[in-house]
């Protein structure tokens, strides 16, 4: 469980990190929704992961940590409003560059064949 | 009162904001008369708030009654005190200028700017460093709108840098808070401190990774040496007002380092104690030489003052590269002049560039300005102060930090600060000259409002304040400088339940 739950998290970081280096605002956001995601999940594990807990400590004498819960909690709601944001962001430069270049630039040699 | 007292400078600006956004278009002057009311009632707060932590005592505010180590709570000490006074003072000057204009030009300004201060206030009173992420989002969210206040491509280009780049910083600063969590247990810092004296060894090279990580974040805040790309164009296309404002922004970051390096890392944490000094000192005097070099080939007056941030950026983290209370107390000092200076300049930056017509404020040959005397004025004054020249602020806090360095460290960072000074007088000294004296055509310029003058006056006015009240100033700076070299008072009053809790 370990491996596979560190596995996914670090696939969604390298797919996020790439993505967010790309030149295009559309998978600039793609990729920081990624990040983000790989971020949740991350939090949701540093309290250590375990399995048959109880979620609520009423005695129960194996219990999973509840702060990462309610961190996590917080940090989804904040990551959707950035995203929302950037979302909107995008489309604005978009519609002011006449391109989706990260920079406002228009077509450089070479990029016409991706 | 007086016990909610350290929640207010959150909470005012808060509830004021919500007002504020009740009506988007009409009833400016009731919004201004609000926005400047609130601004002035941080004032007092900020001034009470100093009174309060002067003498040294730490107290807290748990949020909830939810006592330290398990709930949320903001500290005050002498630190924190002063950094709200100080935004309370930068943010009164720029909404003032605000008011004569800028604020319309878009919807919502001042509902925004009111978030923007809850964000700055509440990053310098916690003492949880989850809580520290919440409000630097909060800061980020409404710098985000505000930078893209009035719109036009060259904020929305520069605002696609900035934002996508602080949304990485804020991925980045949720794992290193992750990662530390995991190896403590905890999230307070008082707390966070004791643990790690205690910390089995295996865990170390956890939390050294946590905290580095930290100060990746804390520096693409602050704007060091290879994160500093965005600053320059994002604060020359942010409207005046609002360019004044992030002065205090990267000083944020300033103050996270300080603090968190200070109170969590400090002698108590063993092997771990310092760990960022190396770097912080060798990535400081990067920024300054890079900054400098930026600073002579800016060709804008706004982007030179951008710049300028930089430069003091670089000459801050230098004093927390040299570490010693001393130090510290000195870049306290600094700290001070070169926010009220550069939020001045960039606002006198904006007067500036409206009176001399197409040519803005490029340094370039255009019409002549219409009060060019008392501009010239102000702008001298600003120029001597930011360059770091006496009779001024900006040489005292210079000074102080120059004598704090010793040895090898006095070396390096001799030859570098005093260079960068003579390059800030070449390039400001280029600046003004085009600027006042190579004019071409006739004067045709509007008159300023008086709101715009009160605004750079106020900022601007800080620099000689700063040198008359350089003895009871750099008193308090040397007793802060004292409190962050001993946190052990800060641990105990928190975690003793010995403070003044509702």
């Amino acid at each position: 469980m370990e491996s596979l739950y560190a596995i996914t998290t670090g696939v969604l970081t390298a797919c996020g990190l790439y993505l967010v280096l790309r030149s295009r605002t559309f998978p600039v956001v793609v990729g920081l929704t990624l990040l983000s995601y790989a971020v949740n999940l991350f939090l949701f594990s540093m309290g250590g992961l375990t399995t048959d807990g109880a979620a609520l400590i009423n005695g129960a004498k194996e219990y999973a940590d509840p702060l990462p819960q309610a961190l996590v909690l917080t940090a989804i709601v904040i990551g959707f409003a950035m995203t929302a944001f950037v979302v909107i962001l995008a489309m604005r430069a978009r519609s002011e560059a006449g391109n989706d270049h990260v920079d406002g630039r228009k077509h450089e040699a070479g990029e016409g064949r991706r | 009162m007086s016990t909610h007292l350290i929640v207010l400078p959150v909470v005012l600006p808060l509830v004021v904001g919500i007002l504020l956004l009740f009506q988007r278009q009409g009833n400016v002057r009731l919004k201004r008369l609000i926005g400047v009311g609130a601004t002035l009632g941080l004032l007092l707060v900020g001034i009470a708030l100093v009174a309060r932590a002067a003498g040294g005592e730490v107290t807290y505010y748990a949020l909830g009654d939810w006592q330290p180590p398990f709930g949320i709570v903001l500290v005050l000490d002498r630190l924190s005190a002063m950094m709200v006074l100080l935004t309370a003072i930068l943010a009164l000057g720029a909404v003032v200028f605000a008011c004569a204009g800028d604020d319309e030009r878009g919807s919502n300004f001042h509902g925004l700017f009111q978030w923007q201060l809850m964000g700055i206030n509440g990053a310098f009173l916690t003492g949880d460093l989850f809580n520290l992420f919440v409000f630097f989002e909060v800061l980020l969210l409404a710098s985000y709108a505000l930078l893209l206040h009035g719109g036009g491509k060259e904020r929305i280009m520069s605002g696609v840098h900035y934002v996508v780049l602080n949304l990485a910083g804020s991925s980045l600063f949720l794992i290193s808070v992750g990662i530390l969590y995991g190896a403590t247990g905890t999230l307070n810092m008082a707390d966070m401190a004791v643990r790690l004296s205690e910390l089995p060894a295996e865990h170390e090279g956890l939390v050294v990774a946590g905290a580095l990580m930290l100060l990746v974040v804390f520096g693409l805040k602050a704007a060091i040496l290879p994160l500093y790309f965005w600053l320059p164009k994002a604060y020359a296309a942010a409207p005046a007002p609002v360019a004044a404002l992030f002065a205090i922004m990267t000083k944020v970051g300033i103050y996270a380092i300080l603090r968190v390096y200070s109170l969590v890392f400090g002698e108590a944490a063993g092997p771990l104690a310092d760990l960022e000094q190396g770097w912080v000192w060798w990535l400081s005097l990067g920024t300054l030489v890079v900054a400098t070099i930026g600073a002579l080939a800016a060709r804008d007056l706004r982007l030179l003052v951008a710049y300028l941030v930089l430069v003091s950026v670089g000459t801050l983290l230098a004093g927390i590269g040299i570490g010693t209370p001393a130090a510290v107390s000195a870049l306290l000092y600094y700290l001070i002049h070169t926010t009220l200076v550069t939020g001045g300049l960039f606002l006198l930056a904006e007067m500036i560039g409206a009176q001399r017509g197409k040519a803005g404020t490029r340094l370039v040959k255009g019409q002549p300005l219409r009060q060019g005397g008392w501009l010239a004025a102000l702008f001298f004054a600003g120029a001597i102060a930011v360059a770091g020249m006496p009779p001024l602020s900006g040489a005292i806090g210079k000074a102080l930090l120059m004598a704090t360095a010793e040895g090898a460290q006095r070396v390096w960072l001799w030859p570098i600060l005093l260079l960068s000074g003579l390059a800030a007088i070449i390039a400001l000294s280029r600046a003004g000259s085009t600027l006042f004296w190579r004019s071409t055509g006739s004067a045709d310029g509007q008159h300023l409002p008086r709101r715009q003058w009160f605004g750079v006056a106020w900022l601007i006015g800080a620099a000689p304040l700063l040198v008359a009240l350089a003895g009871p100033l750099t008193d308090y700076t040397e007793a802060t400088a004292e409190q962050l070299a001993r946190p052990e008072a800060l641990t105990r009053a928190l975690l003793n339940n010995e403070g003044d809790a509702p």
